[in-house]
This record gives C-alpha cells, sequence and structure tokens, in this order.
C-alpha cells in the first residue's frame, strides 16, 4: 500500500474575481522510501496542492479530494488536532525561502525542541542533546553553540540546514521540500541536495521534491510528475521521463535543458501559464503547444500508464518525438 | 547595545536643552505675569508692582533670565514656587506618585483589554466581531476627554452613585503616605475598606485615561498581527503541528509585539497629556492638576521646570522602550 495516496484533489481559491482552481483533480501518491518529484512552472499548482495536504492553506480555499490517505489514515476525514499529531512529525515540510521560514524572535534551539517537546514528549535535557544530534546530522558545524543562535546569524544554507534537522525532528515517514534550494546559491544548492537525497536514503524515508528544475529531478527523482496549470499532465519513472516524455510540454521543459545553465528559472517556453481569467477551454496547454490539433480546443482525455498518463489528446509516441517536440517548442 | 545607549543618551542632551527654552518662554508668552495675578482683582499699585517684579527678578532682560534658570538647573536647582515658596522639585516628588499610580492603571487596562481585543479581531479577521472592536476602537479614539470623563461621571458617580466623583480616597481615611501610591499604602494601613474606597476613586479616571490608548493599542495590534499572520514562520510553525492558541500566541505575537510596543511607549507621552485633562475633571491631586493650576498662576518657576521633569520623564520611559525593543528584538540586539 502506497504511503500517500491522493486521489482527485482540488483546490479553489474564493478571490475577488470569483472561485480560482489552483489544483484540478491531481492525484499524487508516493511510496514509502520513495523519491517523487513534481515538476512544473511558477503557478502550477506545486506548493498548493502539498499545502492542502499539510492542512496549511487559508480559509480561502475550498479542498475537496477523494481521498488524501496517508499511511492508511484519511487525512481529509481527520478533525484538525489529529492531523496536528501527524503534521511536523509524520509529515513534514521545508520550504523555499529558509530564512524568512523560521521564526525571526527564538533561536534555533528553541524551535527544533519545540517539535521534540509537542511531539515525542522529550524533557529539556533529552532535547538539547537530540537537538545537537539533530544538527550534526545536517552538517552543521559547532552544533552547541549554534543552538542559541538566531536565525538572522546563520547564512541561508544553514538556514535551510536547521529546517531540515528540525522537519526531521520527528523521524517523518515523509518529507516534502518545496523548492528547497531556489532561494540559496548555486553551490550551496548542490550541497543540499546531496544532504536531502543522503538522509532520504539513510532514513528510508520518502521525498517528495517540488522544482522547477529538470537538471534536480534528473539527478535525484525515482519518480516525476508533471503539472501545468494545477493539473496533472504527465507521470513516469525519471529514466523514462527523459527517455520518451509523452506530453508535449514535458517535452519542450526538457527540450530546453541545456539552457538551464543561463539562468536558474525554467527555460522558456512561448507563452505563460493560463491564470485565473484565460482558462482555456478543452486541454490548458493548448495554446502553448506545437502538436495543437482543433479537438484540442474541446476536450482532453488521460492517456493510459504506458504513455506516461498523458493528459493530451495526442500524446507523443515512444521515439524519435523528443526531438520533433524540441524543434517545435523551440 | 552599550554604544546604543551612549548613542542614546548623548542625543538626550540638546533635546533637553529644546525643551527649557520652550517651557522657559511658553509661560512668559502667556498674557499676565504672576505678579498681576497674585494681585488679582484688587489691582495693585505702579510702584509696588515693578518691586515686586524687580524681587522676583522678572524686570531683567529675558535672556538673563534665561541664563541664570538654565546655571541654575545645571547646579540642580529648580527653583522655588512663587505660590507656595516650596522647592519645584519637592512638589514634584510629593505630587507624582498620585499621576504614576493613575497612568499605570490606565496603562495596565488599557494593555490587557487592548492586546486581546487587537488578536482577536486580528484573527477572526472581517467578521462580525472584528468590525464590532474596531468600531470601538475608532469611537474610544475620536472621543473627546473632557466630554467622556464628564459622561462617565454623570452616569456612574450621579445617577447609579456606583463611583465617588473625585479625589484618590474617601477623606474618612487617613493614614501615612509611605509609598505615594493610594493603593499600596491603603492595603499597608490595614483600615477596612481603605483599599476599597482608593480603588473605585481609581476607577473612571483609569477608564477616561485608558481611552485613547487602549484604541491605538487594539488598532496597532490587529494590524501588526494581521502582517504577521502572513509571513512564511507562521507557516512554518502551523507545519510543526503546533495548536492554533500557540501558532497564534506566541509564535505571531512575540513578533507583533515589536510595534505594539513601541505605541505603548509611545502612549506614555500621551498618557501624560491626558492626565492633565482627567486630573482636572476628578480633581485628582497629581502633577496633570498641578501644571494647569500653576499656568493659571503664572508660577513660571514650577511651569518651566514642571514641563522640564515631564518631559524628561517621556523620554525616559522612550529610552526604556527602546531598550526593551532590543529584548524581544533580536535582530535589533545584535546589531
Ligand atoms: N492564498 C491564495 N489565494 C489565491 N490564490 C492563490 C493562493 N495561493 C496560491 N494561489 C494561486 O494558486 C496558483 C498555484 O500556486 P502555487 O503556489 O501552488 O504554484 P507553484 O506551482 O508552487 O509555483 P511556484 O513554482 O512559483 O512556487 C497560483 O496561480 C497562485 O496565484
Ligand atoms: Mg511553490
Amino acid at each position: 500500500m502506497a504511503l500517500l495516496n491522493i486521489q482527485n484533489l482540488s483546490v479553489d481559491f474564493k478571490t475577488a474575481g470569483g472561485l480560482f482552481r489552483a489544483v484540478d483533480s491531481v492525484d499524487i501518491a508516493c511510496e514509502r522510501g520513495e523519491i517523487l518529484s513534481i515538476v512544473g512552472e511558477s503557478g502550477s499548482g506545486k506548493s498548493v496542492s502539498m499545502l492542502a495536504l499539510m492542512g496549511l492553506l487559508p480559509w480561502t480555499a475550498q479542498i475537496t479530494a477523494d481521498k488524501m490517505e496517508f499511511d492508511g489514515k484519511d487525512l481529509g476525514r481527520m478533525s484538525r488536532r489529529e492531523r496536528r499529531k501527524i503534521i511536523g512529525k509524520d509529515i513534514s515540510m521545508i520550504f523555499q525561502e529558509p530564512i524568512s521560514s523560521l521564526n525571526p524572535c527564538f533561536t534555533v534551539g528553541f524551535q527544533i525542541g519545540e517539535v521534540l517537546k509537542l511531539h515525542l514528549g522529550m524533557d529539556r535535557a533529552t532535547r538539547r542533546k537530540r537537538s545537537i544530534e539533530l544538527l550534526d546530522l545536517v552538517g552543521i558545524p559547532a552544533p552547541e553553540t549554534r543552538l542559541s543562535a538566531f536565525p538572522h546569524q546563520l547564512s541561508g544554507g544553514m538556514n535551510q540546514r536547521v529546517m531540515i534537522a528540525m522537519a526531521l525532528a520527528g523521524d517523518p515517514k515523509l518529507l516534502i521540500a518545496d523548492e528547497p534550494t531556489t532561494a540559496l546559491d548555486v553551490t550551496i544548492q548542490a550541497q543540499i541536495l546531496e544532504l536531502l537525497v543522503s538522509l532520504q536514503r539513510e532514513k528510508q524515508m520518502a521525498l517528495i521534491l517540488i522544482t522547477h528544475d529538470m537538471g534536480v529531478v534528473a539527478e535525484t527523482a525515482e519518480r516525476v510528475q508533471v503539472q501545468y496549470a494545477g493539473q496533472r499532465v504527465e507521470e513516469q519513472p525519471v529514466l523514462d521521463l527523459f527517455e520518451a516524455p509523452h506530453h508535449p510540454y514535458t517535452s519542450a521543459l526538457l527540450a530546453a535543458l541545456p539552457e538551464r545553465a543561463v539562468g536558474r528559472k525554467l527555460p522558456s517556453i512561448p507563452g505563460v501559464v493560463p491564470g485565473q481569467f484565460d482558462r482555456p477551454t478543452g486541454c490548458l496547454f493548448a495554446p502553448r503547444c506545437s502538436f495543437v490539433k482543433p479537438d484540442c480546443h474541446k476536450g482532453v482525455k488521460r492517456q493510459p500508464a504506458e504513455l506516461g498518463h498523458a493528459l493530451c489528446n495526442h500524446p507523443i509516441a515512444s521515439s524519435g518525438s523528443k526531438t520533433s517536440a524540441a524543434g517545435g517548442a523551440a | 547595545m552599550l554604544y546604543f545607549l551612549f548613542k542614546r543618551i548623548t542625543l538626550l542632551i540638546p533635546t533637553f536643552i529644546g525643551i527649557t527654552i520652550v517651557a522657559f518662554s511658553f509661560v512668559r508668552i502667556l498674557p499676565g505675569d504672576p505678579v498681576l495675578l497674585m494681585a488679582g482683582e484688587r489691582g495693585i499699585s505702579d510702584e509696588r508692582y515693578a518691586r515686586l517684579l524687580a524681587e522676583f527678578g522678572y524686570d531683567r532682560p529675558i535672556w538673563e533670565q534665561y541664563l541664570e534658570y538654565l546655571n541654575d538647573l545645571v547646579h540642580g536647582d529648580f527653583g522655588i514656587s512663587l505660590v507656595t515658596k516650596q522647592p519645584v522639585l519637592d512638589e514634584f516628588f510629593s505630587l507624582f506618585p498620585a499621576t504614576v499610580e493613575l497612568s499605570i492603571c490606565a496603562l495596565i487596562l488599557a494593555t490587557v483589554i487592548g492586546i486581546p481585543a487587537g488578536i482577536v479581531a486580528a484573527t477572526k479577521r472581517g467578521s462580525f466581531l472584528d468590525q464590532t472592536i474596531m468600531g470601538t476602537a475608532l469611537v474610544g479614539y475620536s472621543m473627546p476627554i473632557f466630554w467622556w470623563g464628564l459622561l462617565l461621571i454623570i452616569v456612574f458617580s450621579g445617577i447609579l452613585g456606583w463611583t465617588p466623583v473625585s479625589g484618590r480616597i474617601s477623606l474618612l481615611y487617613y493614614f501615612p503616605n509611605t509609598t505615594g501610591f493610594m493603593l499600596i499604602d491603603s492595603l499597608l494601613s490595614g483600615q477596612k475598606g481603605a483599599f476599597q474606597s482608593a480603588l473605585s476613586h481609581l476607577i473612571l479616571p483609569s477608564i477616561v485615561l485608558a481611552t485613547i490608548p487602549l484604541a491605538v493599542i487594539a488598532r496597532q495590534t490587529r494590524s501588526a498581527m494581521l502582517e504577521v499572520l502572513g509571513e512564511d514562520y507562521v507557516r512554518t510553525a502551523r507545519a510543526k503541528g503546533l495548536s492554533d492558541a500557540r501558532v497564534v500566541g506566541l509564535h505571531a505575537l512575540r513578533n507583533a509585539m515589536i510595534p505594539v510596543i513601541t505605541v505603548i511607549g509611545l502612549s506614555v507621552g500621551t498618557l501624560l497629556a491626558g492626565a492633565i485633562l482627567t486630573e482636572t475633571i476628578f480633581s485628582w491631586p497629581g502633577i496633570g492638576k498641578w501644571m494647569i493650576e500653576s499656568i493659571q498662576r503664572r508660577d513660571y518657576p514650577v511651569v518651566q521646570s514642571g514641563l522640564l521633569l515631564i518631559a524628561a520623564i517621556v523620554m525616559i520611559v522612550n529610552l526604556l522602550v527602546d531598550l526593551t525593543y532590543g529584548l524581544i528584538n533580536p535582530r535589533i540586539r545584535h546589531q
């Protein structure tokens, strides 16, 4: 049984201009000890779907799901209180901006200790000992002295390590890392990723890695889910995906991969992700797709697993198509 | 930190000099002078007037008077009241506890109600409760103190007869003035009913004096909370599985308190200004009432030194506030 099994998750935001669907019928599954990567351009609903799972969305969000199962328990039907016993312990999450994600008014030791006390009921001395171990585990030098440091006294990379230590405090079965390296220097990015992957192996925990960066996906993930405008448009094991992307969007992302060295953001595909007021009918990618056919504007269908679950009427068949798709998108 | 303190203290000196100039010239700009006012309706002969004026030294050039005043100040001499012939400093310190007692009670009232009200309004943003709290705060903020004080007296003292109209304690009680704070002294005296009497005298003036700071604190708490609740670290705190009470009451509030503390500190100035009116309405024997009476009598030494002392206290409080600010905001402490 999968550790995480989310089916048909949708999130609508109440906005001044009416409801806005940020996540649209997405399925997310993750096995124990697996690294799943979720990729997609900005605004494709990656963060929102994870925040929905964590129960961290503001009240303006309406969440619906057929199933939101974690470790055999249905999160969707739990009371907030029950859910809080799981959040921060069995599922934990780290974020994009490490410096602003830690509370500036409290020391690193206090913030880690809080998790240890809440979820493991440790006493003061044990908390201190365990916090030092955790800081050591995430590669922070001189952990004893760091316990009394405030976030602003540490660098971005160090703060992210503290966030990771804090996320590991409850020995999670699933760690969600939402673009954990985007805000960091390039050299630090690699270190943090390496740390995450080695911890994942060591602890045999599942890792959901959200990223913009296909390069990161290639280096770390086992399975990849591609999201576009709130929808899951493709999902494949990482090697297969790089070998044979089936959705034109995936293909375009991959085609632009060598340009990655130039900028840190996703390579450019002409056009933008549709927003609240310019959502096309039919396939949401159609306006930017180089393989678009007339029927794409009417509706879109889900392909079988052999075709990467692609949400596309005319998926790219296995071999040789990659170049043509790339050519079309460039 | 020490450097910060040093810088702040050296900054105080020019401010003090500025205040002496303002306080010194303020009473002299007012029409009339102490001799004329002491003479009152009876009038005074020109010759006697000139003699008295010379006796006080008020016939000399203004700048000479000012320099002498400064010189006295430097030697710790704050002057002697023309009316009571008592040293200004003595009078100040005998009346000051009454004002402090009133101000502290008002500030406690404003903080204890204002902060929770602001938190509730922020967490229930846009709700009926939020609108009620903020509406009330706006009314409180715009309330004319004098009118509000009289209204309370009419209702609670006049119609309902629940509270006394004026003074600090009923004349039935007499006990030594140990701390100067009536609430404490009355408790120390052990006399039955003394404390209740002191408290009942304090209630209305405290409410009146607290009204504006309360409104300001509630509004500031709400807006600071709203800002802080959207911060990443609040999301992190929630992601840790902490209860709402802890997320709001500790992680958010601690950060939101930074601007609120500033506002509380700044309201000390407002409070002393408000005390002048409040003390007059309730015949509260504090420095506010004392200042008003001295201005009316053109008691130059009292007014100029009294204002200076009040200003000094406001500045010291503001300095203390800045230091507390450093205590709760580690980013400042480590600069
Ligand atoms: N609280 C909110 N209220 C209204 N709309 C929101 C809210 N949070 C997110 N959205 C919208 O939901 C959409 C998806 O946002 P999300 O943050 O999940 O994107 P993302 O894929 O994580 O992008 P990025 O790579 O920039 O992090 C965006 O269009 C965003 O504007
Ligand atoms: Mg995001």
